[in-house]
């Protein structure tokens, strides 16, 4: 049924009829009508960021933590390009946004006219489809069209730029069913080949130091996906790692978790990776975080590769048996297929390959030398997880990026899918206080912490104003070393310790500068004082900027230094490396 | 050029590419609409594929397909990655690596302009007329050829020409197809 409208009041129409309560945008004069038919309506709610960035991190936040798309509405030029780092970020991390930019009325289009830039042009490659809109008749079905794209297959963020004219014109509103869209070379294969699964399953059932390394599309594939990991892992009581935007699919308590494996992973991830016999990687995409050395990655070993996306499939790393299609219907068919062959775990036969884990799991890699007088950052993390194991509220963990990123991933535990929101494969600072806005718009009861450093939450500071007009009581846990710490590392074990412009001068007081903002500021710069002040924290109804003093030039470790194989990882000195390596990977170590 | 080319990923520990690098040609049908030359053009610059030659034009008018075919030159797994990179753009149906396929059928054409006078112009028609060569212009000082064949063929007559007077050329890029009835 078409009903005639403005291209202003179709985007709304079409955000309702998909089911989006929230978007976050900021207004411009290159969208002011669509903003005028937002103000008219009620079903739509807007949240208004203080810098088109924030919005696009906070609909990741908003999409990672509920599945759905997240929606961005900015207006044209400076709107749009400031939209482009939150846009590659999605794209990296496979996050569904669908971003809608608002551009100059076509007639002024190519003009150098005011706010005026190539939207699709700029944003070409760093989104997973654009599309300007140049005829009202086409704005109803490219609407759709991009929450389809941006959802559907490998996830990733969607343009849809919107000239001011097209916006005022009027047309048809319908809503095209898959068949009308126009993008019919479009077919993601979500269903995976019969006959590779059976062969998977084969070699699985032969395998004796098997190994699961999942990834973020476990997460991406849904709640189902993590159900029937923790299944298949079951069934075959085989050892689980994932990589850093995989963590939640496979419980942390369980026995059978290794911890997350890469450049700052488990010794025992690493070594079982190395080592493995047979490994089935479960959406994630060899990154080099994770492969180091590639041409020493797991080298004895058959790979097994399920991924929505075909282009994953040997692009870094050779694999035996690829199976293109989505997590969640891969694993399903597996469970099935290992249930027609046995009913029991290979329990008796990987014996010696959890014996020799067991091994490795006793370096105790994350350990770190604790301090009466100092707040060691790892510690204060753990203080942080066991504070909110005590509360009844749902807990969703955001980070920016750099050594507190690898400290969360390390140290605090997830046992559930989506709770978990992290910049992984752009690695963008400033990721995580908007983030964290919004998940909490999505989750307005639940816990939302944004593990920070002092350096990358200045990036995007004034999001905290958002979060007060809004009152949406994010935690922000600044673990504050007063350095870039993560490059400050890098320059210690690979530039001579020169260390150019990696630490943080001229701070400002969080505390004072919480309070400017109409936020809780809290500091805490003693052990001893570390708990109560978490409490305070948690115990606030509000928004909270948490500036804990901690040890200024701790490394984050295990490391595996860039370049390198998974064997010649750097462990911490309190590591009981004990007979497991000989003096020549001592030498290494 | 592609940083996973190289074993290590690493810039601190850099190593040589080993495989050989080949040429092949590469049949992308895509829908015809605004941008999509700038988004197959753009995949190779961002990417730090070479591109040799590409021609594209709409070859089915009723369901706006157009068809690309695009010369590449890479290590056979940069090969791979290049088409299903291209596949993964969503206005892509198919991407077809001809030279992987089989001998596919390669031609180009290209308009060669050629001024001189005196015994040069006799010279000049008795080549092209072994190149099969046509005449599209002609003047008293100048000629205009049309010639068809493959890139080979006609770099071979543009060669030739160079010292009889060649003025400019133009080429069309290469369209190919494979041989038998199957289409793409």
């Amino acid at each position: 049924m078409a009903e005639k409208m403005t291209g202003a009041e179709m985007v709304i129409q079409a955000l309702t009829d998909q089911g989006i309560e929230h978007i976050f945008g900021y207004p411009g004069g290159a969208a002011l009508p669509i903003y005028d038919a937002m103000f008219q309506q009620d079903f739509v709610k807007h949240i208004l960021v203080r810098h088109e960035q924030g919005a696009t991190h906070m609909a990741e936040g908003y999409a990672r933590s509920t599945g759905k798309a997240g929606v961005v509405l900015v207006t044209s030029g400076p709107g749009a390009t400031n939209a482009v780092t939150g846009l590659t970020d999605a794209l990296l991390d496979s996050i569904p946004l669908v971003c809608i930019t608002a551009q100059v009325p076509t007639t002024l289009i190519g003009t150098d006219a005011f706010q005026e830039c190539d939207t699709v042009g700029i944003t070409r490659s760093c989104t997973k489809h654009n599309y300007l809109v140049k005829d009202i008749a086409e704005l109803p079905r490219i609407m759709h069209e991009a929450f389809r794209i941006a959802t559907t297959g490998r996830p990733g963020p969607v343009v849809v730029d919107i000239p001011k004219d097209v916006q005022f014109a009027v047309g048809d509103y319908y809503r095209p069913d898959d068949a009308s869209l126009r993008h019919q070379s479009y077919r993601p294969q979500v269903d995976g080949d019969a006959k590779a699964i059976e062969a998977a399953v084969d070699l699985m059932l032969k395998a004796e130091r098997p190994i699961f390394y999942t990834g973020g599309g476990v997460i991406n594939a849904g709640p189902e996906a993590s159900e029937n990991l923790r299944e298949l892992a079951e069934l075959t009581g085989f050892p689980v790692t994932s990589t850093l935007m995989g963590l939640g699919a496979f419980p942390a308590s369980n026995p059978q978790w290794m911890g997350m494996l890469g450049m700052h992973g488990t010794y025992e991830a690493n070594m079982a990776m190395h080592d493995c016999d047979v490994m089935i990687n479960i959406g994630a995409r060899f990154d080099d975080r994770i492969t180091g050395r590639v041409d020493a990655f797991s080298p004895n070993s058959t790979k097994i590769h399920i991924d929505i996306d075909p282009s994953s499939i040997n692009k870094i790393v050779r694999v035996d048996l690829p199976i293109v299609g989505d997590c969640n219907r891969v694993l399903e068919e597996m469970i099935r297929v290992w249930r027609s062959r046995t009913n029991q775990p290979r329990t008796e036969a990987i014996a010696p390959w959890w014996a020799e884990i067991q091994k490795w799991r006793s370096v105790n890699s994350l350990g770190f030398k604790n301090s009466d007088t100092v707040i060691k950052p790892q510690w204060a993390i753990q203080r942080l997880y066991e504070a909110t194991r005590k509360q009844s509220k749902d807990v969703y963990i955001t980070t920016e990026v750099g050594q507190h990123q690898m400290w969360a991933a390390q140290h605090f535990h997830f046992d559930k899918p989506n709770h978990w929101m992290t910049s992984g494969g752009l690695g963008t600072m400033g990721y995580g206080l908007p983030a964290a806005v919004g998940v909490q718009v999505a989750h307005p009861d639940a816990l939302v912490i944004d593990i920070a450093g002092e350096a990358s939450v200045q990036m995007t500071m004034q999001e905290l104003s958002t979060a007060v007009q809004y009152r949406l009581p994010i935690k922000v846990f600044i673990l504050n070393n007063e350095r870039m710490g993560m490059v400050r590392q890098w320059q210690d074990l690979l530039h001579g310790s020169r260390y150019a412009h990696s630490y943080s001068e001229s701070l400002p007081d969080f505390v004072k500068l919480a309070e400017a903002y109409g936020a809780k500021g809290i500091k805490c710069d003693t052990p001893a004082e570390l708990d109560a002040a978490i409490a305070d924290m948690l115990a606030y109804d509000g928004p909270v900027l948490f500036d804990v003093l901690v040890e200024r030039d701790e490394n984050c470790l295990p490391m595996i230094p860039s370049g390198k194989p998974h064997n010649e990882i750097i462990l911490p000195d309190t590591a009981g490396i004990g007979d497991i390596i000989d003096e020549k990977g001592k030498m290494l170590v | 050029m592609n940083a996973h080319l190289q074993p290590t990923g690493s810039a601190y520990f850099l190593t040589q590419e080993t495989q050989q690098i080949e040429r092949h040609t590469l049949s992308v049908l895509v829908d015809n609409e605004p941008g999509i030359l700038a988004r197959v053009v753009g995949l190779f610059s961002a990417r730090g594929y070479n591109i040799e030659s590409l021609t594209v034009s709409e070859t089915e008018h009723g369901r706006r397909l157009s068809r690309i075919t695009v010369v590449v030159t890479a290590t056979p797994r940069v090969l791979v990655q290049i088409k299903l990179q291209l596949e993964r753009l969503v206005p892509v149906h198919r991407v077809h690596d001809l030279t992987a396929e089989g001998s596919a059928i390669e031609r180009e054409l290209a308009l060669i302009k050629v001024a001189g006078t005196g015994e040069h112009r006799g010279e000049t028609l008795r080549l092209a007329d072994a190149f099969r060569a046509h005449i599209v212009d002609a003047t008293v000082e100048s000629f205009v050829f049309e010639v068809t064949g493959k890139p080979d063929k006609i770099d071979s007559f543009i060669a030739l020409m160079q010292p009889l007077g060649l003025v400019e050329v133009v080429r069309t890029g290469l369209a190919a197809i494979s041989r038998g009835k199957e289409s793409l």
